[in-house]
């Protein structure tokens, strides 16, 4: 088949009606026929701009001609050396902004589907048994993860691949983080994928151990020194969800978006296998407009619900990536822009009834540039529905910081810490990912976890 | 995995675990508590600590066998394992955190309604340990479910009461503090652990009594470490989160009206899958109560 040069390969996909009633994979990936072709279209550029746009420096180029070449293996091993989790970034990484942003390609025509062939290369590498390469020698020294969620991972990861004795503390009975509980199996297959992705990690010799709760099962205090860790990353993320404070919010039937997806995703609720149980509304309002808010009203209209997303501003604002606005409208979610939840009503025997909205208009831009909501006076208005999923974004838990001397954390509960290595405040201990930044993306995350591990490598050399 | 080095029955439907868990067993103070898994594919559960052991490394857990998790907890035998022990969780009580000379001279009763009694024992023996004297009353339904009184007398002056009067005094808890209030016994902190309908009743009592009361509550959980809101409450007309703010609050400004009304949310999904559990391979629906 002639490839058009201009334009992507196209990506097979479940058709919306389908998917729409099951919790199976939305994006299908590319088959052997279709990565290669679409690997053609690499002009594999002297100096790759795609590479820069990458948080963790994936040699692009390399990897998509390795994989021109059919050669698969090689294609995997140079993604590894730089990440941890190339199935996972694959799905997950806004590349529009990232990678594919900066493509050459992309100025006349479309860039290369770059995270496509990552995971396709990574999908094919799991198939074929093929894993990431470990260290060849040990450098006797311990080092703390806490937090199994991408940054943990890819820190982990490469301190394991450098020689160092790596075990991860996770909170959870299942490691992954965001990866586990926040994104939903439509998105990111949890048994297929993020599970062995975290075998791959322990492959390198990464010890993993659950149930393990920094700042009250153990204190990061006590790793240093009882147990003998030289370092510690911090990788807890930003984990406490926020509500609105407004009236109704205690009626039953208004959920966090973190508990109805750690529910259907982490306790596999959505199945009826499951002993965890889950509401399952009939019409839901889901206030917010980030990717947590789609991923929560995606799944609540499989859940068999009609689903409203109601945001604040516009459709040109919404922080949520393009591609899960555009397969949220496929799938039939109703986008209620720029109105604002302003009171939870309840029945007689407190569930949620309906949830009265006030429509917003864009106000002159503020000093960060974004045109602030503004309420419109007497435009209240009904949205008759059983249940509300309040997406407002997150905040970083202060059980690690309120637990460790001497951690030093700004006005967002954030952990203060050097961008170039996740140095903190505290010698030999390291943070990374949404714990300093707050709410961000996983790869952003896996680009600090990287940092962090370079910095704690220099560290301990240098010790 | 997490060993379970003895298992017994306390009662009808009341067991007693022994559990390997060092780290938490290392760490844990009274008032603090634990989410559970019995196997792989399990919900997750808030247990309260009845006692730990520092030196084995264990903790002791006493479960109720109401849903579908804690029957399968309690079905558990010595040697058997339990999926997932993660904690300690929540705060310890506050009495950990005061000076012992203050606490010598309060006069402390503890209130312990049911299965609420197991998360009393290890603050009234921790109080003993600090040579801090108090009181507790114990309320069961009947004779046959008092539990743990053994253990308790050795460490504080109790009083068992029965519903029917089957054991002990006659009547409810709050019928037994207001006796003993009657009798002339003043006290200047009470802790209430128990069904919320109880805390909530002896709350309205300490009131009247004006004695400040501790209550733990115990809401639906999830992940336990206030990642999910699933177990916020008002009090004092501020959200809090029960697994990371509490669980213990003021029990006067706990709104115990919206509390017990937010547990009714699974209540229609936990019973379909209680009879699920309970009927097994002769389940086949078609009942009306389940899909």
């Amino acid at each position: 088949m002639a490839v058009d040069v201009w334009k992507r390969i196209p990506v097979r996909e479940q058709d919306p009606k389908v998917r729409a009633t099951n919790f199976e994979e939305v994006c299908l990936g590319y088959n052997k026929e279709e990565a290669e072709d679409e690997a053609t279209r690499c002009l594999n550029c002297p100096n790759p701009q795609c590479v820069k746009g990458c948080p963790v420096s994936i040699n692009i180029p390399k990897f998509i001609m390795e994989l021109k070449e059919g050669n698969v293996e090689k294609a995997y091993q140079t993604i590894s050396e730089s990440s941890a989790l190339p199935a996972v970034c694959g799905r997950v990484c806004p590349q529009e902004s990232q990678c594919e942003g900066k493509c050459v390609r992309g100025i006349k025509g479309e860039a290369v589907s770059i995270g496509k062939l990552e995971r396709y290369v990574a999908d094919t590498a799991r198939e074929m048994g093929i894993k990431p390469q470990g260290a060849t020698e040990k450098k006797n020294k311990k080092v703390a993860v806490i937090g199994s969620g991408p940054a943990g991972l890819t820190c982990a990861g490469d301190l394991a691949r450098i020689g160092y004795d790596v075990t991860i503390f996770e909170a959870l009975h299942e490691a992954g983080g965001v990866l586990v509980y926040g994104i939903p199996e439509f998105r990111l297959p949890k048994d297929a994928v993020v599970k062995k992705e975290i075998e791959n990690v322990k492959s390198l010799g990464v010890k993993i151990e659950k149930d393990v709760v920094i700042g009250k099962s153990v204190t990061i205090d006590s790793l240093m020194k009882d147990e003998g860790f030289e370092a510690v990353f911090i990788g807890s993320g930003a984990g406490l969800p926020r509500f609105m404070n407004i009236p109704g919010e205690q009626a039953l039937g208004v959920f966090s978006a973190n508990e109805f997806l750690t529910r259907s995703n982490l306790m596999k609720a959505f199945s009826s296998e499951s002993t965890t149980p889950i509401m399952h509304p009939k019409k839901c309002v889901v206030v917010g407009g980030g990717n947590v808010a789609m991923d929560a009203a995606r799944t609540a209209l499989r859940l068999g619900s009609e689903v409203h997303i109601v945001y604040r501003r516009g459709e040109e604002e919404l922080p949520a990536r393009k591609e899960e606005v555009e397969h949220a409208k496929q799938e039939g979610i109703i986008f209620d822009l720029l109105c604002n939840p302003v009171e939870i009503l309840e029945d007689e025997n407190g569930w949620v009834k309906g949830c009265k909205c006030i429509r917003m208009e864009l106000g002159e831009p503020d000093e960060s540039g974004r045109r602030s909501p503004v309420e419109v006076a007497g435009s209240e208005f009904e949205i008759e529905c059983d249940a509300v999923i309040m997406s407002l974004g997150t905040s970083p838990n202060p059980l690690i910081s309120s637990t460790t001397d001497g951690l030093e954390i700004n006005r967002r509960k954030c952990i203060v810490a050097e961008e170039s290595n996740g140095q903190t405040s505290k010698e030999g201990v390291f943070a990374g990912g949404d714990a300093v930044t707050g709410a961000a993306t996983v790869i952003l995350a896996m680009g600090a976890g990287k940092a962090a591990a370079k910095g704690i490598d220099e560290y301990l050399s240098s010790k | 995995m997490f060993k379970i080095l003895e298992a017994n029955e306390l009662a009808a439907n009341i067991h007693q675990l022994i559990v390997e868990a060092p780290r938490v067993a290392g760490t844990c103070l009274p008032g603090q508590f634990l989410i559970v898994r019995a196997e792989e594919d399990g919900e997750r559960i808030p247990l309260t600590i009845c006692d730990y052991d520092r030196e084995k490394g264990t903790v002791e857990l006493v479960v109720q066998a109401l849903g579908a998790e804690s029957r399968k907890i309690c079905r558990k035998k010595a040697g058997d394992t339990l999926a997932d022990v993660v904690g300690p969780l929540g705060n310890a009580s506050d009495l950990c955190s005061e000076d012992i000379e203050e606490l010598k001279k309060k006069k402390i009763v503890f209130i312990a309604g049911g299965v609420g009694t197991a998360p009393v024992y290890p603050q009234a023996k921790w109080l003993k340990e600090q040579g801090v004297d108090c009181d507790v009353i114990i309320g069961a339904k009947n004779k046959d479910l008092v539990i743990l009184e053994d253990r308790f007398k050795s460490v504080c002056n109790l009083y068992v009461t029965t519903d029917d009067g089957s054991y002990g005094r006659s009547g409810m808890v709050t019928k037994c503090l207001q006796d003993l209030y009657d009798e002339g016994k003043r006290y200047d902190h009470c802790v209430a652990i128990g069904p919320m309908i109880m805390m909530k009743f002896v709350c309205k009592l300490t009131k009247e009594l004006e004695i400040p009361t501790v209550v733990s509550m115990n809401t639906i959980m999830v992940d336990g470490t206030g990642m999910c809101g699933a177990c916020r409450l008002t009090v004092d007309g501020q959200v809090k989160f029960a697994c990371v703010d509490g669980p213990e609050f003021d029990g006067h400004k706990v709104d115990f009206d919206q509390a017990m009304m937010r547990m009714k949310l699974y209540a229609t999904e936990e019973g379909r899958l209680a009879l699920k559990e309970q009927e097994g391979d002769t389940h086949h629906g078609g009942c009306g109560n389940c899909d």
